[in-house]
């Protein structure tokens, strides 16, 4: 093993890390706010990379070119988050006063649903439009060809996403709403936060994101059915490691997990599969509350 | 005659606030000691640390003789150091009448798999403190469904359903209205008294502390400000001003 | 209790009936008796409050386990091998217990999903010794000693099931009406005040994990014999969440629950796919949903709104 295997690990793993982060993200987000763990976010990442493979084939019969591939990409992760997201919202709404178990389940319930439409719109053939990779052109580092799509692209929209949502929790009054309801759902609508707006909001930006994870991935790996189930165990590693409703938190897990797992593809491939269950486990048994939860002191 | 309870230079501070300031104290078999003391003047933080919740920073407790710091609250109950809580702390999905078997059974340390709740216990015992603090009649309702008072009540069953020798009860009496203050003190150390359990109780109500203590604590910042007979404390000017805001 | 022996005793000659009268539809009770037997083991964890999202993984071992025995020791009893195949469950189960009892909810829920993805991986990848994901066979072994074809086997096996889930409704009962049964449930509602009263939630909730722990390897073993194959499927996640989805439906008020909902999603799912073909898993889904909608605390709760309004009249 040189050091080029060594960096071609790494920028796999940063690579692999976006996408995992993307999916996570919405995923923490949405807990964060509704406080359900969203089984279907599995589906959405599925649907996101499908349509954005459509959208790629509908557009690639005219010019063809970058932005249009590129446009292709956010539109299909676009319209499955506003629609998919807005959807579920709607049906959880119904169980809004239910036990998170109940919940979960229902959101299990629509995973299950989406798996066969998945099914029904795209089939079961492989599913594989990577133009946009190729139109990005690739780059030579230390003698190693990387696609700028992978060495740059997938890394660059993931710290994108996150420096933007940071930004707009900050100091946007939408985002701020939003942390004051993941805080205390109670006390920010007494002090008139219409909380069912944002949840829906927060619902439509997390699957948009989940989404996006799929759109991004689409290119570089062919969709077929049960991609969503593989992602969705991923990314609950990811926040279970993280800690629950972490963004940034998040971002560093998603990191550690992406490149332990693409070092083990080349060094340890037996162990590819089972390494983020792995970091979760050991990092759960130092710190049982997840990396970066700061303990709750219990009332009593 | 050793104390049964006794701190040495216990402190404890959450971010500069010092919830525990250098505390010195000890209580003896047979006292009724009335803490009392302003809000966040780190009387629960006391008893918390005293029954296993909190780490104290430095210092020791010791009960009946031994080393019992930073032991856990299962521990230290084992012991026979119980607490009852200002907010009460009851298993919502049973009845009440299984509250209190829960706390006779786990007294015995008679959990069992084959034996079911309601024959495992001794009988008598459940009845009696359903008797004495007045639950009969709902016994077999959820304990969800009381209402508050009758759920401090329980709380405090729950808590001398395991006969313990030092019973820590944090403001048995707040959410009482003050007609009901007084049947509920009577009613509690009746059942002390039977039991020859020793008590401490946090109390904001001086009729309260006049009547049931035989001892008074003041807690100012963290520290024990003045610690002796009720009449003594309660007449202390400084006392007065602080904690009573008179 | 006569009237209760009297309905167990209906019920147990209908399903006889059934599968006498439409040997078609033994398979399918066969299934709903396995995934009832493995969905009672999340029922009692549900007890406590928690959630596993892995406990499939107590089928999938016991499952391998039964096929590496008749690999090994051709001949083995199925009886033999079912003892074998739970006993290993339940000794995982007791083991990995000990580390997974130090968390609650959701981490409770992931970590325990994210060991079965670990021995789901090591199955699938080892395939010299497993098959990888083609599985390995059972080849039909005796049943207390007799060797009988597949009609009769089946049957035997349905009879021996019927019995277990007799057997398991009444001892899962008992368990929850036991002292240590009513301690466990309430690490639900407040486990800080079992601390205080003296008693371990980690050690109530241990006992708890490995009854699971071995009626899912019960399940486990049965389905391994009346599959004939044992496939890493078997314990992927979606599997866990299955049963999850069969003990809620079920509800935790009463043992029974668990096993007229494994049947309804064993029927559901099976004329699902006579009508829709591929598409089973929507209507199911749809069917869930559903369920949980109109039925908020599961199919028991049929059972007590029964009960309570027969008490009102009398």
């Amino acid at each position: 093993m040189g050091v080029d295997t060594l960096l071609l690990a790494l920028i796999d793993g940063v690579s692999y890390a976006g996408l995992l982060f993307l999916v996570a993200l919405g995923l923490t987000f949405i807990f964060g706010v509704v406080r359900v763990l969203n089984v279907a976010h599995g589906s959405l990442y599925a649907f996101g990379g499908y349509s954005a493979a459509s959208m790629g084939i509908w557009f690639a019969q005219g010019a063809g070119s970058i932005t249009l591939s590129i446009l292709a990409l956010i539109l299909g992760a676009g319209i499955v988050g506003v629609i998919l997201g807005y959807g579920l919202m709607l049906l959880l709404h119904r169980f809004r006063d239910r036990d998170p178990i109940i919940q979960l389940l229902v959101t299990f319930g629509a995973f299950m649903v989406l798996e066969d439409v998945q099914v029904m719109i795209w089939g079961t053939q492989p599913y594989f439009v990577s133009d946009v990779m190729f139109q990005m052109g690739d780059t030579s580092l230390l003698g190693v060809v990387f696609m700028n799509y992978q060495l740059w692209f997938i890394p660059s929209v993931a710290l994108g996403v996150y420096v933007l949502l940071r930004w707009f929790l900050k100091h946007s009054l939408k985002g701020r709403q939003i942390i004051a309801v993941t805080h205390d759902r109670e006390v920010a609508t007494a002090l008139g936060v219409n909380a069912g707006r944002i949840a829906s909001f927060t619902f439509i930006i997390g699957a948009s994101l989940g989404a996006l994870g799929g759109a991004l991935a689409s290119p570089t790996t062919s969709l077929v059915p049960g991609v969503g189930a593989d992602m969705i165990v991923l990314s609950f590693a990811v926040v279970a490691t993280a800690g629950l409703g972490q963004i940034s938190g998040a971002l560093i897990v998603a990191l550690m997990i992406g490149i332990a797992r693409s070092l083990s593809v080349y060094f340890l491939p037996q162990f590819e599969v089972v390494m983020p269950y792995l970091i979760m486990m050991a990092v759960l048994l130092i710190r049982p509350q997840g990396l970066f939860t700061v303990a709750e002191a219990r009332r009593i | 005659m050793t104390a049964l309870l006794e701190t040495r230079g216990l402190s404890l501070s959450f971010g500069g606030i010092v919830a525990a300031d250098n505390i010195d104290f000890s209580l003896h078999e047979g006292e009724r000691l009335a803490v009392i003391g302003q809000n966040g003047a780190g009387k629960t933080t006391f008893i918390n640390i005293c029954t296993g919740l909190i780490k104290p920073d430095s210092g020791s407790v010791m009960f009946d003789g031994k080393v019992i710091t930073a032991r856990s609250p299962r521990d230290i109950v084992r012991r026979g150091m119980a607490r009852s809580f200002q907010i009460p702390q009851l298993f919502m999905e049973h009845t009440v009448r299984q509250c209190l078997e829960l706390s006779g059974v786990a007294r015995q340390r008679k959990l069992s798999l084959f034996t079911n709740l309601g024959k495992a216990n001794d009988g008598p015992g459940v009845d009696h403190i359903l008797e004495l603090v007045g639950l009969r009649e709902r016994q077999h309702e959820l304990c969800d469904s009381l209402p508050e008072g009758q759920r401090k009540l329980l709380d405090v069953a729950m808590s001398l359903m395991l006969r313990p020798r030092l019973l820590i009860m944090d403001e048995p009496t707040s959410g009482v209205s003050t007609e009901e203050k007084h049947d509920l003190m009577e009613i509690l150390m009746e059942a002390l008294e039977e039991q020859k359990t020793t008590s401490i109780f946090v109390e904001h109500d001086v009729d309260i502390v006049k009547r049931y203590a035989s001892r008074v604590a003041a807690w100012i910042s963290g520290a024990v400000a003045a610690d002796g007979a009720p009449d003594t404390v309660l007449a202390d000017p400084t006392i007065q001003r602080e904690v009573l805001g008179i | 209790m006569i009237k209760r022996l009297f309905i167990t005793g209906i019920v147990f000659l209908a399903v006889l009936g059934l599968s006498v009268a439409f040997p078609w539809m033994r398979v399918p009770l066969i299934m709903a008796l396995v995934y009832g037997t493995a969905a009672l083991g999340v029922v009692v964890l549900l007890r406590a409050g928690q959630i596993s999202f892995g406990h499939a993984m107590y089928m999938l071992i016991s499952g391998y386990t039964v096929a590496f025995l008749s690999e090994a020791f051709p001949g083995t009893d199925g009886i033999v091998l079912v003892l074998a195949g739970t006993g290993v469950s339940l000794v995982t189960g007791m083991v990995l217990g000990l580390f997974l009892v130090r968390y609650r909810g959701i981490f409770f829920g992931m970590l325990n999903l994210a060991i079965s993805m670990v021995i789901f991986t090591i199955v699938t990848k080892f395939y010299g010794m497993t098959g990888g994901s083609d599985g390995m066979r059972v080849p039909r072994p005796s049943l207390f000693g007799a060797d009988m074809d597949r009609a009769g086997y089946e049957a035997t096996l349905l009879i021996i099931l019927l019995i277990l889930a007799v057997v398991l409704v009444f001892s899962v009962q008992q368990f929850f009406r036991s002292s240590a049964g009513e301690a466990m449930a309430s690490i639900k509602t407040n486990e800080d005040r079992l601390e205080y009263l003296g008693v371990s939630a980690k050690k109530l909730l241990w006992q708890g994990y490995a009854v699971s722990a071995g009626l899912c390897g019960l399940a486990g073993a049965f389905y391994g014999l009346s599959q004939g194959l044992v496939t890493p499927e078997a314990g992927y996640w979606l599997k866990s969440g299955e049963l999850v989805f069969i003990s809620i439906l079920g509800g935790s008020a009463h043992a029974i629950g668990v096993f007229v909902a494994a049947l309804l999603f064993e029927f559901v799912k099976m004329y699902a796919s006579i009508l829709v073909g591929g598409s089973w898993q929507l209507v199911l889904g749809v069917t869930l949903i559903a369920i949980i909608y109109f039925l908020p605390d599961g199919l028991t709760s049929l059972l007590r709104k029964k009960r309570q309004t027969a008490e009102v009249r009398s």
